[in-house]
């Protein structure tokens, strides 16, 4: 039902409240499941004022914006909802190719608290790709009403990287949501993001032998296992990107600005 | 950046290993690291929530869901809501409506033309600005801004609210039976607001086969640019038959009937096409219900106000006021006798009656492929012209003021209308081509002009058909009488 979803729409608008979008310090990718408030967090954090659908499947493009922190410009990327990585419907596929090949800065996923279970099977599949991640608890009004108590420290410490509990209806958490993306994407947080495990040994030993192959080709890449996860799977997605050296060129930026990060840190 | 950065052999190495691994690990190894993901999720889940007070409470949410998806109520539910938001929108956007039009046509027009003679602008150019585009884009405000003004923000509410992806819930087992994805019902729902939104919907569709389906039916969802026109036609043709206090009733049961048939005709041409070209199963998928939420009341009508109703008026004012300026040229230009406007209307008129429409109608579809939104301010336009009636318009290809259906509808019978040619219009509204925006939107999301073109003519065809058939009918059954 929304115009603001249609790429003709969104074709040949100014950049949003005049940002400049060609001139950001640090690129912050937005995954997350349906209904998890993705787009209200987009909205709040950018200050559009589109309106947000409360239905799955609304978001099927990525849409962009920009906010700045402190003296950085921040470029938000808005990726479609899903609930997972792991198969090819061509929203999957967005997402995923976004996380993997875009190689943005922090990836932020946010999550349900009412349905933290189910949510947590992407931030699972997130971390194994990236680990400069945040983790934005959503809908803890909702979870409240609920009557549920979502433990943030405790699954911070789980999932080794932040997590933010945050409520983007009432504006509630964005600050600190803004200062977790800050300190992640300018490597002020160590970030060490939790892998699957507890596979049976013989997926373990296959997935670990592929990995420390992939990564002696490609010594920057930070998602070898994943990549052999995928290659397993017989992603012919990942084989071709492996094949063409695509993975090689994704040491880039996100190496760079931490080591340009670290320099800063040091001189200052 | 090459691949021959990096070592060719040891890449072919790795993508070796990978087959030769994936024999040994099975078929099941998709499945066991899913697996894992779901039991480390349920771990860390399990160690992070805490339910205060486990006893079991009333849960209003799925009391509702019950009630709204239901097999026995789920429907009648939908259909009464959806009477009750047309019902509010016809019966409350007539006085509105009438408020604008006296404003923008019977104060300021009269004074723009005033002032224009005044200042001796030439007749020919206050003939183009004023009668052709200033009245075009008054008109479009005047008939559109209340319907929307009203209809949109009760429509965003229910959104808001959780209610479409219910609908899509009720839906998706016809659509199941059609043949096509479930997932249909919802770019569907999103196509009742812009066909082109829902065209590009239809991504969430992984099926191939299923998302071609999606979007060559999508048109069948009557768009935003179509609602005024059966809101306004369903007023005056059929509210007027019956009592006046049971004619916001009628014409809102004809406006649902009407997308209720398009409903239908969204379901009966997926099935054809899951039969004919192209043939296969149906595929399997969840649709998840979203949880009530509170609709923020305010902010909905802020944000339905500046996004839906602001944008699709200023789009139909983009594309009414040059259309206004082509046909107060059309009808102003003469070859040897008759006006250009008569020449084309008079060469389309038997096709028309045909149809039981007439060539007003037809030619107003043509000049309105960019917009929808202009069909209605055409074919006044173009009567006017066309009957020549006097009193209301001041010449040739101007828009009039309208102060009451009253008038619209003597207007309208004077131009050979009759309440077949209404109901044909409104068939045609709903059954016809795709507005160019959403052509162009099929042929991005598709790459094929084969399809595209399906998707094209195949509406129209069958709109032709529709209209035909129903006029026979109706002419069979008039004689009959």
């Amino acid at each position: 039902m929304s115009c603001e979803a249609c790429p003709v729409h969104n074709t040949g608008r100014p950049s949003h409240l005049g940002v400049d979008m060609g001139n950001w310090d640090y690129v912050v990718a937005l995954a997350g499941n349906p209904n998890t408030g993705k787009s209200t967090v987009f909205n709040a954090l950018t200050g559009l004022k589109q309106h947000t659908g409360n239905w799955p499947g609304k978001t099927v493009t990525r849409a962009e914006g920009g906010f700045e922190y402190g003296d950085k410009r921040f470029k938000l990327v808005d990726l479609p909802e899903t609930y997972s990585l792991l198969s090819a419907s061509l929203d999957e596929e967005i997402a995923r190719d976004f996380i993997l090949f875009g190689n943005p800065d922090v990836t932020v996923v946010v999550v349900d608290a009412t349905r933290l279970e189910r949510n947590l099977n992407l931030v699972l599949q997130v971390l194994e790709i990236t680990g400069r991640a945040v983790v934005c608890l959503n809908l803890v009004d909702e979870a409240r009403r609920h009557h549920l108590r979502v433990d943030e420290r405790r699954l911070a410490r789980d999932l080794g990287v932040p997590v933010v509990p945050t409520s983007a209806r009432y504006r509630q958490g964005l600050p600190e949501l803004l200062a977790a993306i800050n300190d992640v994407a300018a490597g002020k947080t160590a970030c060490k993001p939790h892998r699957i495990g507890g596979a049976s040994p013989e997926v373990e030993q296959a997935v670990s032998g592929l990995a420390r192959k992939i990564e002696a080709v490609f010594p920057k890449l930070t998602s070898a296992r994943w990549v052999a996860l995928r290659l397993l799977d017989g992603d012919a997605r990942i084989a071709a990107a492996v094949r063409q050296g695509e993975l090689g060129e994704l040491e880039g930026a996100s190496q760079t600005a931490v080591e340009g990060a670290a320099l800063a840190e040091a001189s200052a | 950046m090459s691949a021959s950065r990096f070592d060719q052999a040891a890449v072919q190495d790795i993508l070796r290993s990978a087959e030769a691994l994936r024999w040994e690990l099975g078929r099941d190894y998709h499945d066991r690291v899913v697996e894992t993901v779901y039991a480390d999720a349920a771990g860390i889940a399990d160690r992070a929530v805490t339910r205060e007070g486990d006893r079991p409470r009333f849960d209003l949410d799925a009391t509702i869901d019950r009630l709204v998806t239901s097999r026995v109520w789920g429907l009648p539910i939908m259909l009464l809501l959806l009477m009750l938001v047309f019902w509010l929108t016809i019966t409350g956007a007539n006085l509105p409506s009438n408020w604008i039009a006296s404003v923008l046509i019977g104060r300021i027009y009269p004074a723009l033309k005033q002032g224009a003679e005044a200042v001796l602008i030439p007749h020919w150019v206050s003939g183009m600005l004023i009668d052709g585009m200033y009245l075009s884009t008054a008109w479009v405000v005047s008939v559109m801004l209340p319907p929307m003004a009203i209809f949109f923000p009760l429509f965003t509410l229910l959104e808001d609210f959780g209610y479409l992806p219910r609908v899509a819930f009720n839906l998706d087992n016809f659509f199941k039976k059609a043949g096509a994805h479930g997932r249909q019902s919802l770019t569907m729902v999103m196509g009742f607001g812009c066909n082109a939104a829902g065209v590009v919907a239809t991504r969430i569709i992984d099926s191939p086969r299923e998302r071609l389906i999606a979007i060559i039916t999508n048109n069948f969802a009557l768009c935003n640019g179509r609602w005024p026109t059966q809101i306004l036609i369903a007023g005056v043709f059929l509210g007027t038959l019956v009592s006046a206090q049971l004619a916001g009733l009628v014409s809102a049961a004809s406006v649902v009937a009407i997308a209720l048939l398009g409903v239908g005709l969204t379901l009966v041409a997926s099935w054809v096409l899951s039969r004919t070209m192209l043939k296969g199963q149906p595929s399997t998928f969840s649709l998840e219900l979203p949880p009530y939420r509170p609709p923020r009341v305010f902010q909905t009508l802020y944000t339905s106000l500046i996004d839906r109703t602001i944008y699709i008026l200023w789009r139909a004012i983009v594309f009414a006021a040059p259309a206004g300026l082509v046909i107060w040229l059309v009808a102003n230009v003469h070859l040897g006798g008759p006006s250009l406007a008569e020449i084309l209307v008079n060469l389309l008129d038997p096709v028309g009656l045909f149809i039981g429409l007439n060539g007003v109608i037809l030619l107003a579809y043509i000049v309105a492929v960019p917009a929808n939104e202009i069909v209605i301010p055409t074919i006044l336009m173009l009567t006017v012209l066309m009957t020549g009636v006097t009193g209301v318009g001041q010449g040739a290809g101007v828009i009039f003021q309208l102060d009451s259906q009253q008038t619209l509808q003597s207007l309208l019978t004077a131009g050979g209308w009759s309440l077949l040619t209404a109901v044909n219009l409104m068939l045609f509204s709903l059954i016809h081509n795709p507005c160019s925006t959403t052509i162009y939107t099929i042929y991005k999301e598709t790459g094929s002009v084969k399809w595209t073109a399906v998707a094209t003519l195949m509406p129209l065809i069958l709109g032709v058909s529709v209209t035909f058939v129903v006029a026979q009918i109706w002419h069979l059954l008039a004689g009959a009488i």
